[in-house]
């Protein structure tokens, strides 16, 4: 996937996150993220939004991501929801 | 048991506190809605997160519904290609008018199914009738597809295309109430009814809850935790109910014991659907907790 | 090191701190000796005891280096007075100040200076909150604070472990001779129970009011006999910070949903019943309990004996429509509870050592049968956290929570089973403040457990048809939804050391990293 312009999604509101991904040539993917819960889950939270990033083929990006305890699965719904933005696509291929 | 489905409790799909929360709150359905209370900018983003929260969440016993957004709108298909997917117990249709609106998602549906490998005719349907040619289509729609298990009215589209406004009497949808209720019944699925908006007025909530209960409807949408226990209140059976169900059951068991062909109770004759309406008082006591199969020998 | 009671690893000896004695169970302790008093005094007649300054009052009482001096936390994050006292301490250059106040609130922060500069060496509190409670567990100060339920406050300062030698005391209304209330004044705060204890025992007493009334001041809850100056200011506090108005019962659906479950339990526990005693503390969920809670004491037409502790408008009603006897109030939580003391006869003031001093003969929470708790953490063995977040960083307050709960027949613990990520049910709690065998009921938004040694409550709802999970299966619904976090890592210095209401040790607080 082909990152195109910045893609933001999500919310700062309680169980949610704020995901913005800026696409960048080279430096693999640089996450700063900001939580209430960083100490017992900032580890994870990265890890899901990197995962997330790379199963869809991103290798470099700027993610800057304000957490408000949100889970893994909206997590991964907000990253995948500003990648698809950054890349600028409508159509999400839900087979693949 | 009979499936109960007293109260569907609308949950905004782009909401992560309420999706993660909603089945808390003990309605007996959940419907977490892609299409009126999400803006035209958030619907890719409700899609994935309604998705991933239904591919992720245990839900427990609690039904999950999917509102998704018409066919005629940009979104509807990708709606339905997620959420065949994400498998929720049923996927409702909105604006429903004609038996072809149900067919048509149903052909999409199936396709996906087949794409997908799951068995086909897993996901089950509801439609929502918010308009005057639905309601006059109601039976058509009702018995379209064997996916349906209910139709639903949404009375706010409705009142507006028939140039009236709410009444908290509600006089202006009686019509099509009614004849949703009968389409549901000659077809043999459930009906619910629409939402009550004002949240903090339990009294009127309660009173139309009561109306469309003697209407005949299974239950009621509802917007806010708090008008789930309102509900299932006015669906709980009174003790005398249940006591007079019990004794119908009774009457049935000691003619079956003793051979009788005419079964009697205080006089009078019991037939089916006395019966039927006592097994029916009896589930939704177990439903709501107020009476117990063990109670019986007490 | 020794393990304690709950588990805990206690050092045996901690230098600035002495020696800790290990937390065995709730009532192993057996006091000895007396209790202590204040100085004896000859004040000439018609001294004046009105001075005009702070600095005035604190030169008269000869406050020197390495003195204790205390405060009460009646006006919670309104507070003026300690904020006020340290800065003229620190300008008259007194140094090596213990404080040892009833609580500290989010409006100390200007303490951080004075630790800084070493104008305080020493904390004794129920609680610390952010942003002392942070500086705090970053380790700014050398020797541990100590925490201290509201009960173990009393019976340290009653026993003489813990040793005032001046209380500054904030009195929303007094007289020019010492005789004064809370009730009444701008500032006005409802109950001084906290601030009676301290009355009572230090060795000097300076109160400090906005609101100087024409001699005598009554009814009167700190008295003339005890008070040795008075200096009248400003301003003692920002009411807005101090009660809030009538707290109105919660709409927030998940409130509403534990406070449910919180009745049923109530209903089924066989307590709730003619004469029944009942706490609460002041959060939405419980006061919707309170009010849930109303109905039914009318439609069973049950009358309950006493409500305690931290009063509330909720409480109030239930005085006032006779469904409750009478009130014994330590603290007041809003302006309806304030008023109702100064006018209601059975909304009876009570100090701190009435409430819940495990050590005298016989306390209020003795004679609870039900509490409803609050909790940051709980664990498998329930043991509850209400001190430290699950980020290792001391945040909340002791409180009254391990005296009620050691005194109630049930303690009911109310909390949400995952709060912004964080699951309530934890293996091992941050930090035991109150031990899990005086727990007896969790209530969440997802269940309800009960701990185990309590049998013949589990036999009770189980015929209520109540449903019931293990605390271990509330733990893996929790963790199912929000994965399992990283444990938190600490240093090795001890920044705090919790006392149970006993003076031994439950657990310790170290510097987080």
């Amino acid at each position: 996937m082909e990152l195109k312009k910045i893609g933001i999604a999500g919310t700062v509101e309680s169980s949610d996150i704020s995901i913005i991904i800026e696409p960048t040539d080279k430096g693999g993917i640089e996450i700063s993220l900001q939580s209430a819960v960083m100490k017992q889950f900032g580890r994870q939270i990265k890890e899901v939004i990197e995962e997330t990033m790379k199963s869809k083929g991103v290798k470099n990006a700027t993610v800057r991501a304000v957490d408000k305890g949100a889970v893994d699965f909206v997590i991964k719904s907000r990253t995948l929801t500003a990648l698809y933005r950054s890349a600028d696509i409508d159509e999400y291929k839900w087979g693949e | 048991m009979v499936k109960l489905r007293r109260t569907m409790m609308y949950v905004t799909g782009n909401n992560p506190a309420n999706i993660m929360d909603a089945h808390l709150y003990g309605s007996d359905s959940i419907m977490f809605d892609l299409e009126d209370s999400v803006s035209i900018k958030e619907k890719d983003a409700a899609r994935f997160l309604v998705y991933n929260a239904l591919t992720t969440m245990d839900y427990g016993d609690t039904e999950t519904v999917v509102r998704i957004n018409g066919l005629d709108t940009p979104f509807g298909r990708d709606d339905l290609e997620a959420m065949v997917r994400a498998q929720p117990n049923v996927i409702r249709l909105p604006k429903t008018e004609t038996p072809e609106d149900v067919l048509e998602v149903e052909r999409i549906i199936q396709e996906i199914e087949e794409k997908v490998g799951i068995e086909v005719g897993t996901t089950k349907m509801m439609a929502a009738i918010e308009g005057p040619l639905g309601a006059m289509n109601a039976y058509e729609i009702a018995k379209s597809s064997k996916r349906l298990i209910g139709i639903a009215i949404g009375a706010e589209d409705f009142v507006t295309s028939i140039k009236t406004t709410r009444s908290s009497e509600g006089i202006e949808i009686l019509a099509a109430r009614s004849q949703i209720v009968l389409a549901a019944r000659a077809a043999g699925i459930y009906a619910l009814d629409t939402v009550f908006s004002d949240i903090n007025d339990d009294e009127g909530f309660i009173n139309e809850t009561k109306l469309i209960k003697q209407l005949g409807f299974d239950g009621k949408s509802v917007i806010h935790p708090r008008q789930v226990s309102l509900a299932h209140e006015v669906y709980t059976p009174t003790d005398k109910e249940i006591k007079n169900a019990l004794r119908v059951l009774d009457a049935i068991e000691e003619a079956e014991r003793s051979g009788s062909g005419v079964i009697a109770l205080d006089g009078k004759m019991i037939d089916g659907p006395i019966v039927d309406r006592a097994y029916r008082v009896l589930e939704l006591a177990k439903a709501t907790g107020v009476y117990r199969e063990e109670d019986q020998n007490e | 090191m020794n393990k304690n009671g709950v588990g805990r690893e206690i050092p045996a000896y901690i230098e600035g701190v002495g020696e800790l004695k290990a937390y065995e169970s709730p009532f192993s302790i057996i006091p000895e000796g007396n209790k202590v008093g204040p100085k004896l005094k000859r004040p000439l007649p018609h001294k004046n005891k009105l001075v005009d300054s702070l600095e005035e009052a604190v030169k008269a009482v000869g406050l020197k280096d390495g003195m204790t001096i205390s405060f009460h936390h009646h006006f919670r994050s309104g507070d003026y007075i300690v904020n006020m006292v340290l800065d003229v301490i620190a300008h008259l250059g007194i140094k090596n100040i213990k404080v040892a106040a009833s609580s500290l609130s989010t409006c100390h922060g200007p303490l951080i200076e004075h630790i800084k500069n070493g104008v305080i060496t020493g904390i004794e509190t129920s609680g610390l909150r952010d942003p002392l409670g942070t500086a705090i567990s970053e380790g700014i100060l050398k020797k541990p604070v100590i925490i201290r339920s509201h009960g173990g406050r009393a019976r340290a300062v009653e026993s003489g472990e813990l040793k005032i030698d001046v209380a500054f005391l904030g009195a929303p209304a007094s007289d020019e001779y010492g005789n004064a209330n809370g009730f009444s004044g701008p500032s006005a705060c409802g109950s001084l129970g906290y601030a009676l204890v301290d009355a009572n025992y230090a060795d000097h007493v300076v109160l400090i009011t906005d609101n100087l009334v024409e001699y005598p001041c009554l009814p009167a809850s700190i008295n003339q006999t005890q008070v040795d100056y008075i200096v009248e200011v400003e301003s003692i506090g920002d009411p807005k910070g101090i009660v809030s108005g009538a707290i109105r019962s919660t709409t927030n659906p998940k409130d509403l949903l534990i406070a449910e479950n919180a009745l049923k339990v109530i209903m089924a526990s066989g307590y709730f019943k003619n004469g029944f005693s009942y706490q609460t503390g002041a959060a939405g969920a419980s006061l919707a309990v309170t009010s849930l809670m109303k109905e039914k004491m009318i439609e069973q037409n049950i009358k309950g004996s006493f409500g305690l502790g931290g009063i509330t408008a909720q409480l109030v009603d239930l005085l006032e429509e006779g469904l409750m006897e009478g009130l014994f109030d330590t603290q007041c939580f809003d302006l309806v509870a304030a008023e109702s003391l100064g006018k209601n006869p059975k909304h009876f003031e009570v100090d701190a050592g009435f409430y819940a001093n495990p050590h005298n003969a016989g306390c209020a929470v003795n004679k609870l049968d039900i509490v409803l708790l609050g909790a940051l953490e709980i664990d498998t063995d329930f043991n509850v956290n209400v001190i430290s977040g699950s980020d290792g960083v001391i945040s909340q307050a002791s409180g009254g929570h391990s005296d009620t709960a050691a005194g109630a027949n049930i303690s009911i613990i109310l909390a949400p089973l995952i709060r912004g990520r964080i699951p309530i049910v934890v293996d091992k709690v941050t930090t035991v403040v109150t031990p899990g065998e005086t727990i007896d009921v969790v209530v969440t938004d997802y269940g309800i457990a009960v701990n185990p040694l309590r049998k013949d409550l589990i036999e009770r709802f189980k015929k209520e048809n109540l449903k019931i999970y293990t605390i271990e299966e509330l733990q893996k619904i929790a963790e199912n939804i929000t994965g399992k976090p990283d444990t938190i890592e600490f240093g090795d210095r001890i920044v705090g050391v919790v006392q149970y209401r006993d003076g031994s040790v439950i657990d310790v607080i170290r510097q987080v990293k």
